[in-house]
């Protein structure tokens, strides 16, 4: 029982230099607070750290980078159409002190944030046709059906003069002074989701099924139009080929004729009178038969000794 | 009970008692207590030093699995990160350990979620996954995009303390990389090009990963079937359709072609080839016609008269007796036709 007048005052002593402490982890920066005034700089550094225990209050921020998202809303574009956009942006407490102060804790700052970047989003986003959010570079698009000439069913697609991302940045540039002063930095904002609202969405379906068919058609037209032309191109080499074949028969067989010509003028101009004679008792061979008849005179070279042995003459 | 025998092993260690004789029982370990207390006034005080000796004695090792590292923080402060295996580090209230998988590839699913993996992985797609992978294209088409970011935490220091929640992040920044993506490309792209997607995709992801400190390294953006909203889809398959009616209708035409002008030109060939045969015919028969002719010319220039007289002769021998009726009239006989009946042998047969 001699220890005990000892122990009470040390068990006090460790309980004082407990809430005296006080730690600041990496992610995290205090401001130290007397009777609710901030005294000190702000600590932004992590660490172990002492304060006067009772009266001073460690106020503990965060100092890593911290998420806002965006109430989902529609929003009107400049070309009339609705689209659902939804927005987050990532932020962090530069300034400790002023944010203590402006907004007291991130719940605050949530709703500062609503206010001044879903304005900026919307004012963005309605002062530029869709397409201008839609996309980031004036790429061509490229088709997977090369030479369909679609004939578009809505107005063509513009160029742009300012893509997603100088949208977002024109978003930023004009958020960012505005949350200084309850010292936020605001590091990005960026569009998470963009899409059309139920009606829309209905006719952009059924126009981009109307684009299809006629794809489809095409294609089919295309398939009829190629088969005729081969059919055409059959004709055609058919038609060829027999009377490329004639006219080469007929010019062979005309320079056979040619030359058999020649051969028999060469011959048989020699004595044309004796090829006359041969060539014409040839033609009485074939010519005269069973079905002709012949009278004869007595007169006849060849009766002439019929009615006697003399010499006619 | 553990407590009751912690004390007791502790009792015996303060009276350099040896090894017990079997499991004491409970009677008389409460009646050794009793002693002891009655030996020690300090006793109850040593107990509950011990206890807390062995509290913060056990809170200064830690084990690190294989795939993981261990970030020390002193008084909230980064000291050090740790290798896999046993490590020790300054008793709990100075130094925390917070151990990150740095090895571990981890997975999220964008536009679907995985109900089952296994050998027939089940997924859900159900009506509000559809809204994270619905998305617009460059041609302001609507496309569905589904797609899953695979990752590793390679800077385990930013990973914990640069940003609050990383993978709130990530998922935040693969929506927007991925939307901005594609919104630069038209819907067939979309469809054909998943790979090129991925590709771009996953090298801004990066980007925008790094700039946000998040220590994260994406390994892989696999795309998953990436499709048209259901309501089209039917329209898309008439394209295909099409397609493939198209190349039927033209194999068709194929087929009739090659079905006649192949034969067609074996025609061809063959009346040049019967016109080639003509022509050697006729010249050859010219030839030997000539020849005939010549030989014969030759010998007949020789006895012009006889030849001529013999030729004539031969002839009408060999003419005579294939004629029909023949008629001899003497030369004075001047009125031939009450002989002749001429043409009785066509039309006088009944």
């Amino acid at each position: 029982m001699k220890v005990k007048p000892l122990v009470i005052p040390l068990i006090i002593a460790a309980i004082a230099l407990f809430s005296s402490a006080y730690v600041v982890d990496e992610t995290e920066q205090v401001v130290i607070t007397q009777f609710g005034k901030a005294v000190g700089e702000p600590k932004t550094e992590p660490g172990l750290y002492f304060k006067i225990p009772i009266i001073q209050n460690a106020n503990y921020f965060n100092k890593n980078l911290l998420a806002w998202d965006g109430d989902p809303g529609q929003v009107p574009t400049l070309d009339k159409t609705f689209i659902w956009v939804d927005t987050f942006a990532r932020w962090k407490i530069v300034d400790p002190l002023k944010f203590f102060q402006t907004v007291n804790n991130v719940i605050g700052a949530q709703s500062r944030l609503d206010d001044i970047l879903d304005a900026a989003v919307r004012n963005f986003i309605t002062s530029y046709p869709l397409i201008e959010t839609v996309r980031k570079t004036n790429r061509k698009l490229g088709t997977s059906f090369e030479g369909v000439d679609l004939v578009h069913t809505a107005q063509p697609l513009k160029e742009i003069t300012m893509g997603r991302e100088k949208i977002i940045k024109g978003i930023l540039e004009q958020a960012q002074p505005k949350l200084a002063q309850f010292g936020i930095e605001l590091v990005d904002v960026k569009i998470k989701r963009l899409n059309y609202v139920e009606q829309v969405r209905k006719s952009v379906y059924s126009r981009m099924i109307a684009e299809r068919r006629q794809i489809a058609e095409k294609f089919r037209s295309e398939g009829k139009g190629e088969a005729q032309k081969i059919e055409g191109n059959r004709d055609k080499e058919l038609k060829r080929i027999t009377s490329e074949a004639y006219r080469t028969a007929q010019e062979i067989k005309g320079k056979a004729d040619g030359e058999a010509a020649r051969i028999y003028a060469q011959a048989y101009s020699k004595d044309p009178d004796f090829y006359s004679f041969v060539k014409t008792l040839d033609v009485y061979k074939k010519v005269i038969g069973k079905d002709s008849s012949l009278i004869l005179s007595t007169d006849s070279d060849l009766l002439k000794y019929f009615k006697g042995y003399r010499p006619s003459d | 009970m553990t407590w009751d025998w912690e004390k007791l092993q502790q009792q015996r260690k303060i009276r350099g008692e040896g090894s017990p004789e079997g499991p004491p029982r409970f009677d008389d370990v409460f009646e050794k207590f009793r002693s002891a207390r009655g030996r020690f006034p300090g006793g109850m005080w040593l107990v509950l030093a011990l206890i807390l000796l062995v509290f913060v004695g056990s809170s200064c090792f830690f084990t690190v699995a294989v795939d993981e590292v261990g970030v020390v923080q002193r008084f909230g402060r980064y000291v050090r990160t740790t290798a896999p295996g046993l490590n020790f580090k300054l008793p709990a209230g100075i130094e925390k350990v917070t151990k990150v998988r740095i090895r571990h590839v981890f997975k999220e699913e964008f536009g679907f979620r995985t109900i089952e993996a296994g050998v027939r992985t089940r997924y859900a797609t159900g009506s509000i996954y559809q809204s994270e992978s619905l998305m617009l294209t460059g041609d302001l088409n609507v496309a569905v995009v589904p797609w899953i970011v695979q990752y590793r935490i390679n800077d385990p220091y930013k990973y914990l303390f640069k940003v609050r929640d990383p993978t709130g992040t990530l998922r935040d920044l693969a929506e927007a990389t991925m939307r901005l993506i594609v919104g630069d490309r038209s819907i067939d792209e979309v469809i054909s090009k998943r790979e090129e997607i991925a590709d771009d995709a996953k090298n801004l992801l990066q980007i925008e990963l790094d700039e946000a400190e998040t220590g994260i390294r994406v390994n892989t953006i696999e795309m998953k079937r990436t499709t048209v909203p259901a309501p089209v889809e039917p329209s898309w398959n008439e394209v295909n359709q099409a397609t493939q009616e198209r190349e039927r209708i033209i194999q068709q035409a194929r087929e009739a072609y090659n079905k006649v002008v192949p034969a067609a030109k074996g025609e061809a060939e063959k009346t040049i080839r019967a016109a080639e045969g003509y022509a050697l015919d006729r010249i050859n028969r010219a030839k030997g016609d000539a020849a005939r002719f010549l030989a014969l010319y030759e010998e007949y220039s020789k006895a012009k008269d006889i030849t001529r007289r013999r030729l004539y002769l031969e002839a009408i021998q060999e003419i005579y007796p294939k004629l029909g009726n023949k008629y001899i009239v003497d030369a004075g006989q001047k009125n031939l036709l009450p002989l002749l009946n001429l043409g009785r042998s066509q039309g006088g047969k009944p």
